[in-house]
């Protein structure tokens, strides 16, 4: 029984890993055509995964409401919104608009979904404005690098930042693609070196943490 | 303009209006559009995922194309339901290691590929350019990413910031001004990132605001006006309330 809990999942991280990672040196139309079919049959296994996630919200909302937690009315409300979006998407097939009419799934869409995600994040724009208030006093000589380099792009992002310090513009361009983009491109040199790493660790069966704790 | 416009114009401005009551102070009015905007995106991904695997990636190729190979990744979804049933919940392991196996075989020559070789192409590159007409030339263009002087700057970033992260040796001597320089540059990149997503922030905001004014329009029956008062009242009217509720401290 342990082999199949246990070593059966390792083999077939072991035979998928090293086929796919094969599959890049193999410039022929059947190793093109297993590349497009696994990543479809990825997509669709993914849809599965949502099950998973969507299930457990669903889990602690209802448990919420049965037991009539504080804030249970909110739990409610999540899930009159979520039956309705579905309700309404079933109805309108999945479609926003139709021959360039809106559906009722597209009001949803532009006059619910949009509004709350733009004013969502929109309200960071404060709290990000006053955390950087609180947080950003040039103690030192590095802090005072980091509150110059973001006042600069700043400015030079705004007609009106360009108009006051007229180098701005240039300044801020130059920043980000020269500076940041040297730094991404080293951080980003470095997190592939560890994706690299762990692939391999996952495909040898050094790294197990996805399979679960639990019983062998 | 059609009813539902101007319907979702109504709603579109209430929500908009609850949600900016936060920064007064949490409410019931910001944690009603809270969980709604948590119901209504649940409920569109659950569609659209739907739409896309369900209909686009399973039903149709199956029912009009014949594509019955596709069981086998519906099979192997379906493995991932198995964590409902406690004894049988190691069968999901399965699905696991397939998605994980297929992810990192997909991921190992890929990003070597992309992510490893093609910037390290990038970043070591000619300091000097054969110009027809004139000669070799060294160019000092800042604003042109691609000139030699930015070539160098970019060169030392790259190195310094990967020897500053390398810490199999001791930053110390001249592997410490390498490491300070490195540092430096992060500084300036985290500076540079955080400006440009308060200015993206601000974009967001102004498209809220701009829509508010457009709300405020008569075609729509000037929903923002109507619901701003409404909402300031409901806020004075709870804030009161609350007030009142709180009991009275000793003197």
């Amino acid at each position: 029984m342990i082999f199949l809990r246990r070593q059966v999942p390792l083999l077939i991280t072991l035979i998928a890993g090293l086929a796919m990672a094969a599959q890049y040196y193999v410039p022929h139309p059947a190793s093109e055509q297993m590349l497009t079919s696994v990543t479809k049959w990825l997509q669709i296994i993914g849809g599965f995964a949502l099950v998973l996630g969507v299930s457990s919200l669903f889990h602690v909302h209802a448990a919420k409401i049965r037991r009539k937690e504080a804030g249970w009315g909110y739990s409610f409300v999540l899930y009159v919104s979520m039956l309705g979006t579905i309700a309404v998407g079933l109805w309108s097939n999945g479609k926003e608009a139709v021959d360039g009419t809106m559906t009722a799934f597209g009001w949803f869409y532009n006059f619910m979904m949009v509004p709350l995600q733009g004013t969502m994040f929109a309200i960071l724009a404060f709290f990000i404005a006053s955390a950087a208030y609180r947080s950003f006093r040039a103690r030192s000589r590095e802090a005072a690098v980091l509150l110059i380099a973001a006042v600069i792009v700043m400015m030079g992002r705004v007609p009106l930042g360009e108009y006051l310090i007229p180098l701005s513009g240039d300044l801020s361009q130059w920043i980000l693609n020269v500076l940041n983009a040297s730094v991404r491109r080293a951080i980003l040199i470095g997190v592939s070196l560890g994706t690299v790493a762990l692939s391999i660790k996952i495909i040898f069966g050094m790294e197990r943490s996805y399979l679960g704790g639990g019983k062998e | 303009m059609s009813i539902e416009t101007i319907i979702g114009g109504w709603v579109a401005t209430g929500l908009t209006l609850f949600i900016f009551t936060f920064l007064y102070k949490d409410n019931p009015l910001f944690k009603l559009a809270e969980n709604l905007y948590v119901g209504v995106s649940v409920g569109y991904t659950i569609i659209k995922t739907y739409d896309t695997v369900v209909v686009q990636l399973i039903w149709k190729p199956i029912v009009e194309n014949g594509e019955w190979a596709l069981l086998i990744p519906v099979a192997i979804g379906t493995l991932m339901l198995t964590r409902y049933v406690p004894k049988a919940a190691w069968i999901s392991r399965y699905a696991f290691a397939f998605i994980v196996g297929v992810g990192s075989g997909l991921a190992i020559p890929r990003t070597i590929s992309s992510f490893i070789l093609k910037q390290i192409e990038d970043t070591v590159r000619p300091l000097l350019t054969l110009v027809p007409g004139e000669g070799v030339t060294f160019t000092w263009n800042l604003l042109n990413p691609a000139s030699s002087l930015n070539t160098i700057i970019i060169l030392v970033g790259v190195s310094s910031v990967l020897f500053y992260f390398f810490f199999s040796v001791e930053h110390t001597g001249p592997g410490k001004v390498v490491a300070r320089i490195g540092i430096m540059f992060l500084m300036i990149a985290f500076g540079a990132a955080f400006g440009y997503t308060v200015m993206a922030r601000m974009s967001l905001l102004i498209g809220r605001l701009t829509d508010l004014i457009e709300f405020t329009d008569p075609s729509y029956g000037r929903p923002s006006l109507w619901l701003a008062g409404l909402t300031i009242l409901t806020l004075v009217v709870m804030a009161r309330r609350s007030s009142s509720k709180q009991p009275k401290t000793e003197e």
